[in-house]
């Protein structure tokens, strides 16, 4: 039961990664498409702007994944990094090139320095998500052994794998794009807007196209897994199909609003119709599952306990970016790109609130900071008689 | 792994203090109306995002690490370790938000309540740091769980948390990140000085950082004392190896240097009884030795641990004695000293504290080999299995060279730049927003201050 939530609570922070993070790596991916210096300067510029001020507080629910992947379920995080070792170190150097290459690109002097570690950045924002992709493929596929204390080449180079690989990819261009087009909005650039429309419409069909590749591929490869999401699961994958045709629909129809959290809905519900999928295990084709893996009950409280913690200190605190942002007080690199599917957006400044003047949002989160540390101090105080 | 913690560690020193400096130097700016204060918090704190953005990333490679060069060791203790870690990610949440709103706030917030959004950053900074130190000090003294056949039954997060290493580890080390950050920072402005530099902005630059980290000095020498005793009773082995006590006995002598080969000390200087004196304040005091384990149970480089220990209280003197210097100038001239060899004293400090720092970081790691567990594993068993380690190290060492140079290089030409006295700070990321006045500002005047600064 309590293991239960614990693997909930995993899904939800990878789900949290996924739309905000993924979408940091798919600004890498338009960045790397833009084209020469002239022609791509632009677009290269709204990316950098939305990503900057965000993608290291977006970045953290992958490190804050990792720790309860590895607290609740020490076993499996084992075995799952030592099976497929491989494609995680391709990730993890793609993690340090990117954020290097990011935050030196414009640090550097020269245009060639500059172009340099732009196509580091670009290069590994393409080749983290695949690899982090074929890793997940690696363990839906159910490749990895419970006992794995060794690499094992074949078990992220199966179809399964790659095609999730590339299905990564393509979710994280198709999440930027979309989230761009609003920051483009904002900025009241037509030109851009209309230039990630036609990315996010092109990326919305290759991400829809792989995820019927894949099904096709599991229902001859997998059969247990494509009947569990043609099953119990199906509910979300129809969600997962609607949301996608849904935000491709609006888009050709001109309408912007609602894109953002509609797409940021359908990676979500990709990314739930798997767990659901493959619940109660934790490791497929292993006797392995969320509750004979867990760690012992206390830890398991714990790492509830910590994440109510995190949602209640942490939520506020990104409530109070997200409002600043939205008022336009940390407006000079813009963007809260990855921040807002459905949230206070560009368009709140639009609402007249003065720029610099602390809007509801931002009273609002202060003052749910303020209530937890009145609420900390009340509860300390009572422990302590 | 010891290659990416060696160079995190570093950035995690900057990470945990440079906010509080930042916040010091910004304080006395808007309390006093300092432009030149005021000037250097903004620019440290530009600084600051470009060693965060790096420490971020490293941090995040160290947590696969955990994973993917140590998986006997989550696999059988990862529900045990991973709490306090657990802890850290919240606090790593906090920096990471606060550390964006402090940087973008420059100038579009009103004065105060900008620095107000730079305390949660200084205040996670350290309950960040002693989450991990709690890691660390557990694998030092594991304690707050029941294990039956290699398999964790129950686990109490509070005494994991809190254990017995904890108590001195985290001020030793939380102390020791910000006498890193202070004198690193200040031994900066101390190189410009020494090269005839001599303004009010390199006096104010050296003279914050300075004090900060030289007022916790003493401080640091007593925790660390305090630490030392407490390592002699809770990991006699590892101090055994510290201070070269090859036999459990009484009246041990101090061994300042020397090299131990082959049961004896070379070129080292003895001081009779003072080792006793030291750990049980009396010279007949019973030290134990490492002669209480057998050979395969001892630390494998007894020489580097006892001279890393040395070199770490030497240069933990020699800070003190800086502080002391200008302390004393201070009180009779109110003023800095002029000497030239305090300001040498002053641009080597940072290199000092982080010299020391390191060693101090080799005297645990390598003072508790063969064990990753204290007594509960070993490292070979905690290692992981696969191939090609020495490949991925090396690629990790080359990995790390280069962005360490990158990291330097990139904050020289900062500062090439803030001499230039260009405002060319506008292009740095992470840095406070370009001089462009909003259209309405109603809250112009609250911020007016910061703004001619920044012109």
């Amino acid at each position: 039961m309590i293991a239960d939530a614990v693997g909930a609570i995993l899904l939800a922070t990878i789900t949290l990664y996924a739309v905000l993070g993924g979408a940091d790596f798919g600004g890498g991916l338009w960045d790397l498409l833009a084209g020469g210096d002239g022609r791509g300067q632009a677009p290269r510029q709204l990316i950098d702007e939305s990503i900057t001020p965000v993608w290291e507080a977006n970045h953290v629910w992958l490190v804050f994944a990792l720790v309860i992947f590895w607290t609740g379920f020490p076993g499996a995080f084992a075995a799952v990094m030592s099976a497929v070792a491989l494609p995680i170190w391709l990730a993890v150097g793609g993690v340090v090139l990117r954020g290097a290459g990011f935050a030196f690109r414009k640090e550097v002097r020269g245009i060639t320095l500059q172009r340099a570690a732009g196509a580091t950045f670009a290069f590994s924002s393409l080749l983290t998500p695949f690899f982090m992709g074929t890793v997940i493929g690696a363990l839906a596929a159910g490749q990895i052994p419970a006992g794995a204390s060794r690499a094992i080449l074949p078990a992220w180079t199966g179809a399964t794998s790659l095609l999730i690989g590339f299905l990564f990819v393509g979710a994280c261009g198709y999440l930027a794009a979309v989230y761009l087009i609003g920051e483009a909005a904002g900025r009241g650039d037509r030109g851009l807007e209309t230039y990630f429309t036609r990315r996010a419409q092109a990326a919305g069909l290759v991400t829809g196209a792989l995820s019927l590749a894949i099904l096709a591929e599991l229902h001859g490869s997998d059969p247990a897994l494509f009947r569990h999401l043609t099953g119990r699961a199906l509910p979300l994958v129809i969600i997962a199909a609607v949301t996608g045709v849904a935000v491709v629909a609006l888009l050709t129809a001109g309408r912007k609003r609602g894109a953002r959290p509609l797409a940021a809905l359908g990676v979500a519900a990709v990314i739930w119709g798997w767990g659901v999928a493959q619940y109660p295990t934790l490791l497929p084709g292993t006797p392995v599952t969320l509750s004979n893996a867990g760690a012992p009950h206390t830890t398991l409280v714990a790492l509830v306990v910590l994440f109510v913690a995190v949602v209640l200190i942490v939520g506020p605190s990104f409530g109070l970016l997200l409002a600043l942002q939205g008022r336009q007080v940390l407006r000079h690199e813009g963007g809260e790109i990855a921040l807002a599917p459905g949230g206070a957006g560009p368009r709140a400044a639009g609402r007249g609130h003065a720029p610099g003047r602390p809007g509801p949002g931002s009273r609002a989160a202060a003052f749910g900071l303020v209530a937890i540390g009145a609420l900390a101090r009340a509860l300390t105080g009572r422990l302590r008689r | 792994m010891a290659t990416t913690l060696g160079f995190h560690i570093i950035l995690a020193c900057l990470g945990i203090a440079l906010p509080t400096v930042v916040l010091i130097a910004e304080f006395i700016g808007l309390r006093r109306s300092d432009e030149v204060a005021l000037r250097l918090a903004r620019r440290w704190s530009q600084a600051m995002g470009v060693l965060v953005a790096v420490g971020a990333v490293t941090g995040t490679v160290l947590s696969f690490e955990m994973g993917l060069l140590w998986p006997g060791l989550m696999r059988r203790y990862g529900a045990v370790l991973g709490l306090p870690f657990g802890v850290e990610g919240l606090f790593f949440f906090l920096e990471a938000i606060f550390t964006a709103i402090y940087l973008y706030g420059w100038r579009r917030l009103p004065g105060w309540a900008h620095w107000w959004t730079g305390v949660p950053n200084a205040i996670s900074g350290v309950l960040g740091a002693m989450s991990v130190i709690a890691v660390n000090s557990w694998m030092n003294q594991p304690g707050g769980f029941t294990e039956r056949g290699g398999r964790i039954l129950s686990v109490n997060p509070w005494q994991v948390y809190f254990n017995h290493a904890a108590i001195y580890q985290m001020p030793h080390m939380i102390l020791a990140a910000y006498m890193v950050t202070g004198f690193t920072v200040a031994a900066v402005y101390a190189a410009g000085i020494l090269r005839g530099r001599r303004d009010r902005y390199h006096y104010t630059g050296f003279a914050i950082p300075f004090a900060t980290a030289a007022v916790l000095t003493p401080f640091q020498i007593f925790v660390g004392d305090t630490a030392a005793r407490s390592i002699a009773a809770d990991q006699p082995v590892k101090f055994a190896s510290m201070e070269y006590v090859a036999h459990t006995s009484r009246h041990v002598p101090e061994w300042l240097g020397g090299v131990y080969a082959g049961g004896h000390i070379w070129a080292g200087l003895k001081i009779p009884d003072l080792d006793s004196l030291l750990v049980g304040f009396g010279p007949g005091t019973r030290v134990t030795g490492w002669d209480t384990v057998p050979p395969a149970q001892r630390p494998p480089v007894v020489w580097l641990i006892h001279l890393c220990f040395d070199v770490m209280v030497g240069l933990g003197f020699l800070l003190l004695l800086a502080g002391l210097w200008a302390l004393v100038v201070w009180w009779r001239r109110r003023r800095l000293p002029r000497h030239g060899l305090f300001w040498l004293l002053g641009a080597v400090s940072g290199v000092a504290a982080i010299v020391a720092m390191e060693c101090g970081w080799v005297v645990t790691e390598v003072g508790r080999q063969p064990w990753v567990v204290y007594r509960l594993q070993t490292t070979t068993a905690a290692a992981t299995a696969n191939g090609g380690v020495l490949t991925s190290l090396s690629l990790i060492i080359a990995g790390y060279a280069v962005l360490g140079a990158a990291t330097i290089i990139i904050l020289r030409a900062l500062a090439r730049r803030w001499r230039r006295g260009d405002a060319l700070e506008t292009e740095v990321p992470y840095g406070p927003p370009p001089p462009v006045p909003p259209p309405s500002r109603p809250r112009a005047r609250a911020s007016g201050r910061a703004e001619r600064v920044s012109r």
